[in-house]
């Protein structure tokens, strides 16, 4: 065997080995480096109350209302399956906070079962639409992003 | 592939290729960026910020090529002992460096209208700033090793081992929970509307020139410093 295949061997299984650590040491952090837990995680396995968590999920539509004293708002968050969270907010909510939208709620869960909410998120989703193509049928919007393309035939 | 690690035939082809692919990146991305900020509609949600898109996802991108490119010239070098792969690996750090800073800046630009916060410790963003510490230390240790004459294979090992954190930058969103949006750009489909994807691609290849045009111009500076030193040498001891 050539020196230079020699170093091949050996940097090939110096990869294959370093990888293997790599996807152990990831397959242990799955569950600590979440940046926050779906409602299903917090059904499962609900956190002491007082405890702080970050709490993510998409806001329920329809469950958005504003309390009487102007600041607090109320709404539920839901994850993939059917649970859902109830949570309450007193303070300024991010521009993208809409129902149906991504929500990440930094807080706590009270003793009724209530997530109360020191900070809201906004998160984005993976798609991007301009704002004439919002509310037009897929197919019309089809159309119109082909006709205001350039040069992407 | 040994005909192109002749540091000549490379200084020749080098010669050309710089100039041509700088000033071909440059107006391709002028271009783009003003398809992307002057004739492209606001965001549904994100209205204006949308436009940060057009450099933020091209230097996310070539920060992780970057690190890619030195991880395969890295290993280049350890094996065949080609010198011009260490070469190419030292000119790509810089580039790759900034190219990571501007990355995470302008997500942090947009993280604040957008999600509500300049930056948070999820899987994605500690993932990348992590990619720029790699990049800072390599350039560290690639100097010390200039400068303590020690040989380049140190640095192409921890080039080698950093490539480990590419795959974890790019899967992070999708093992982890995180504020990250998902990837828009799959093989084969995108998230993205035509509008704002046409000028993006554009932007991709604009920002791509000119970091091959910096790589090339760095190597050939590396090796006109080589040069230099070996001619000074060989002075000295002519001297003697």
């Amino acid at each position: 065997m050539k020196a230079k295949h020699q170093r091949l061997v050996l940097v090939v299984l110096a990869l294959i080995a370093l990888v293997g650590a790599s996807l152990l040491a990831v397959y242990a952090l799955r569950n600590q480096a979440n940046y926050f837990y779906l409602p299903e995680q917090i059904v499962a396995e609900p956190p002491e109350p007082g405890q702080a968590v970050r709490l993510g999920g998409m806001v329920e539509a329809g469950s958005l209302q504003k309390l009487a004293d102007g600041v607090t708002v109320t709404f539920a968050v839901t994850g993939r399956d059917n649970s859902r969270i109830p949570v309450r907010y007193a303070g300024i909510l991010p521009d993208l906070f809409v129902e149906g939208s991504g929500v990440v709620a930094e807080g706590r869960l009270n003793s009724g079962g209530t997530f109360v909410a020191d900070n809201l998120l906004a998160k984005h989703d993976e798609n991007y639409v301009p704002r004439e193509l919002e509310g037009m049928s897929e197919h019309q919007a089809a159309e119109m992003a082909e006709d205001t393309t350039v040069g992407l035939e | 592939m040994h005909g192109f690690a002749n540091p000549k035939r490379f200084l020749a082809l080098a010669g050309w290729l710089t100039p041509a692919s700088l000033i071909a990146g440059i107006v391709l991305t002028a271009a783009a960026l003003i398809w992307g900020f002057a004739l492209v509609p606001p965001d549904r949600l994100m209205g204006e910020t949308v436009r940060i898109i057009f450099i933020h996802v091209p230097t996310a991108w070539l920060g992780m090529g970057g690190w890619t490119a030195i991880a395969l010239s890295s290993l280049v070098y350890l094996v065949w002992r080609h010198p011009l792969a260490a070469i190419a690996a030292r000119g790509a750090a810089v580039p790759g460096l900034v190219f990571t800073l501007v990355c995470l800046v302008t997500g942090s630009i947009w993280g604040r209208p957008t999600w509500g916060t300049w930056w948070v410790w999820d899987g994605r963003l500690t993932s990348m700033l992590v990619l720029a510490f790699l990049y800072a230390a390599y350039i560290a240790l690639g100097q010390a090793a200039e400068r303590e004459g020690v040989s380049s294979r140190i640095p192409a090992i921890f080039g080698l081992l950093g490539a480990i954190n590419i795959p974890i930058i790019n899967r992070s969103v999708v093992w982890w929970n995180s504020l990250h949006q998902p990837p828009s750009i799959t093989m084969g489909k995108s998230a993205i509307d035509g509008v704002f994807l046409a000028p993006l691609l554009a932007a991709v290849i604009g920002f791509s020139l000119i970091f091959a045009g910096v790589v090339l111009a760095r190597m050939r500076a590396i090796l006109a410093d080589i040069q230099a030193d070996a001619r000074l040498r060989r002075q000295a001891l002519e001297a003697d």
